[in-house]
């Protein structure tokens, strides 16, 4: 029920979300958005040495999308970029500690996985073509 | 305060689905501007066609088949003579969508040409937003909009601005809003363009289930709504138009049904309506929405709508008793069908929306398919309520204790 999934630490993330705002010099900035809700995601990247150096993220919609993807920039803050491609659903989902969330809202929680990978191939394309195809393979949507 | 006649108590009796559970409690169904419940009188309906009566229309000489036929005209009739049109007249389609595209595809293509300007409003949903994005992008057509004011009322003075510049040479507008609620004096509009010889699509998928509508009166070109959106099934839509203009039209599908003669290389059309209806049409959807019509006609639309302006007042006046709701479109529930759109301080529209079906009620929460009128209010996405005759001050009650629910919840 509701009070189980907005717990203070989702609240917490929603109202005064981490890692948020546009990051200069990024090396990559990806954007996507739901269309069935709207939510809206943009994930900026810097990468030192095969290294998230800095995350920001921008965007709007309801306090899973929002809350989750201020949790995920935390996750990934200062690991290898390679780590992208192993996350899943259910990582996230313990990451935020919401593991009972119905179909439509778990899109909502999973937005912003979803953006990171695609950022995750796009660096690769770009800048480490020979690992990209490999990266692209072994990764799963979520 | 508003009064009803409408005994919602006793009509919900009537609709298998108020028996059902949701997190245990009764369902509050408040989502009746996307989709209706259906009456027993109309499931049973479909169930009787396919039971006693299941054949193709139109085509065989056996019984059955007369019986079926028989059936789907009578619909046809119903549904003419409940806007007050003639049967010839009424096309049926899949919904409201097809319509409109099917008067894009057969009617805007041979009476538009490059750089003519076809005029719609910012409150318009997408499917009357779309067709015209396409055929500008085929034929060079030019899309106009009209202005409106913050309450989705429509800018009556930009409207004759356009119109009088003789670049509009169609105009396409919704009767009501599904997103405010807002009743567009389309009388008045009509006039207007007729007086400027520019023809009117009325999309009345929002007003059609809500209040009477009479053809004969408003004078439209064309009007469109769809079954599911009162009591009938899914899958069904309406397009009414003009006899002197499906006469004129080029056929939207082609194949059987639609024919009078097929030759090798050309083909003889048949007459209207049939020429707008190719292939099985879905006739046992039809029949049930024949029987939607009488129920609502034993109602009475003028019930109806009354009934809606006493929930859409109570609501309303319920709302904004709270502290943190902002109500989107018009305050006067005379001016607005039963639809009302809102936001509680930060909470989005889908957490709310996640809280109140806790509570067994059902909401809308998103952009409701206009894009455009979210753009032109600014805001990402409301959560909106619609009524329809089986919804209670009850539920209005539980729904008003669920937006308290959430402002706890969130904290605020």
């Amino acid at each position: 029920m509701s009070d189980d999934i907005y717990r203070e630490i989702i609240l917490d993330h929603y109202r005064n979300p981490r890692n948020k705002g546009k990051l200069e010099n990024a090396d990559v900035t990806i954007h996507d958005s739901n269309p069935l809700c709207g939510d809206e995601i943009d994930i900026h990247l810097k990468v030192d040495g095969g290294v998230i150096s800095d995350v920001k993220f921008e965007g709007k919609g309801c306090a899973i999308s929002q809350a989750s993807a201020s949790m995920l920039t935390e996750l990934v803050m200062g690991k290898d970029l390679s780590i992208v491609k192993d996350l899943k659903k259910e990582d996230i989902l313990e990451n935020i500690g919401l593991t009972n969330l119905g179909p439509a809202r778990i899109k909502c929680a999973l937005l912003s996985l979803k953006v990171l990978k695609v950022g995750m191939v796009k660096y690769y394309s770009e800048n480490d073509p020979e690992s990209a195809e490999h990266i692209k393979s072994e990764s799963s949507l979520y | 305060m508003q009064r009803s006649i409408v005994n919602s108590y006793e009509l919900r009796n009537d609709f298998p689905i108020f028996r059902k559970k949701i997190n245990g409690k009764d369902l509050v169904y408040l989502d009746n501007a996307s989709t209706t419940q259906k009456p027993y009188t109309v499931i049973e309906s479909i169930t009787d066609f396919y039971s006693n009566y299941n054949s193709n229309i139109h085509r065989a000489v056996y019984q059955l088949a007369e019986e079926a036929t028989k059936m789907y005209e009578q619909s046809r009739e119903k549904i003419a003579n409940f806007i007050n049109v003639r049967p010839e007249e009424i096309i049926f389609t899949r919904n409201t969508t097809e319509s409109i595209n099917l008067i894009a595809h057969s009617w805007a293509r041979l009476n538009l040409k490059k750089d003519d300007g076809v005029a719609i409003t910012e409150i318009e949903h997408h499917s009357n937003i779309v067709p015209w994005q396409i055929l500008s992008q085929e034929i060079g057509t030019r899309l106009e909009y009209v202005g409106i004011d913050e309450n989705g009322f429509v800018d009556l003075e930009h409207m004759i601005e356009l119109i009088s510049s003789k670049k509009i040479k169609l105009v396409s507008l919704s009767h009501m809003s599904n997103v405010l609620g807002t009743i567009v004096p389309i009388e008045r509009i009509i006039r207007i363009a007729h007086e400027n010889g520019i023809p009117v699509i009325v999309d009345g998928a929002q007003s059609v289930p809500h209040m009477p509508v009479n053809v004969k009166n408003m004078d439209c070109d064309f009007l469109v709504f769809s079954a599911h959106k009162m009591l009938g099934p899914t899958g069904v839509g309406v397009l009414y138009a003009k006899k002197e203009h499906l006469e004129k039209m080029k056929p939207f599908l082609g194949g059987g049904d639609m024919i009078k003669e097929v030759f090798k290389f050309h083909t003889d059309y048949n007459e209207v309506p049939y020429k707008f209806e190719a292939g099985t049409p879905n006739i046992a959807d039809v029949v049930g929405f024949g029987a939607a019509i009488e129920y609502l006609e034993k109602i009475g639309m003028e019930n109806i709508r009354k009934h809606e302006i006493y929930l859409t007042d109570y609501a309303l006046e319920s709302m904004l008793s709270l502290k943190h709701v902002t109500i989107y479109g018009p305050r006067d529930p005379k001016a607005r069908g039963g639809v009302i759109s809102f936001n509680i301080a930060d909470i989005h529209p889908h957490d709310l929306a996640t809280i109140m079906n806790d509570h067994g009620i059902a909401i809308r929460s998103g952009h409701h398919c206009a894009q455009v009128l979210m753009q032109r209010l600014d805001v990402p996405a409301t959560s909106r309520a619609s009524f329809y005759i089986y919804n209670t001050k009850e539920e209005i009650d539980s729904f008003v204790n669920a937006i308290k629910e959430a402002g706890r919840i969130f904290k605020i």
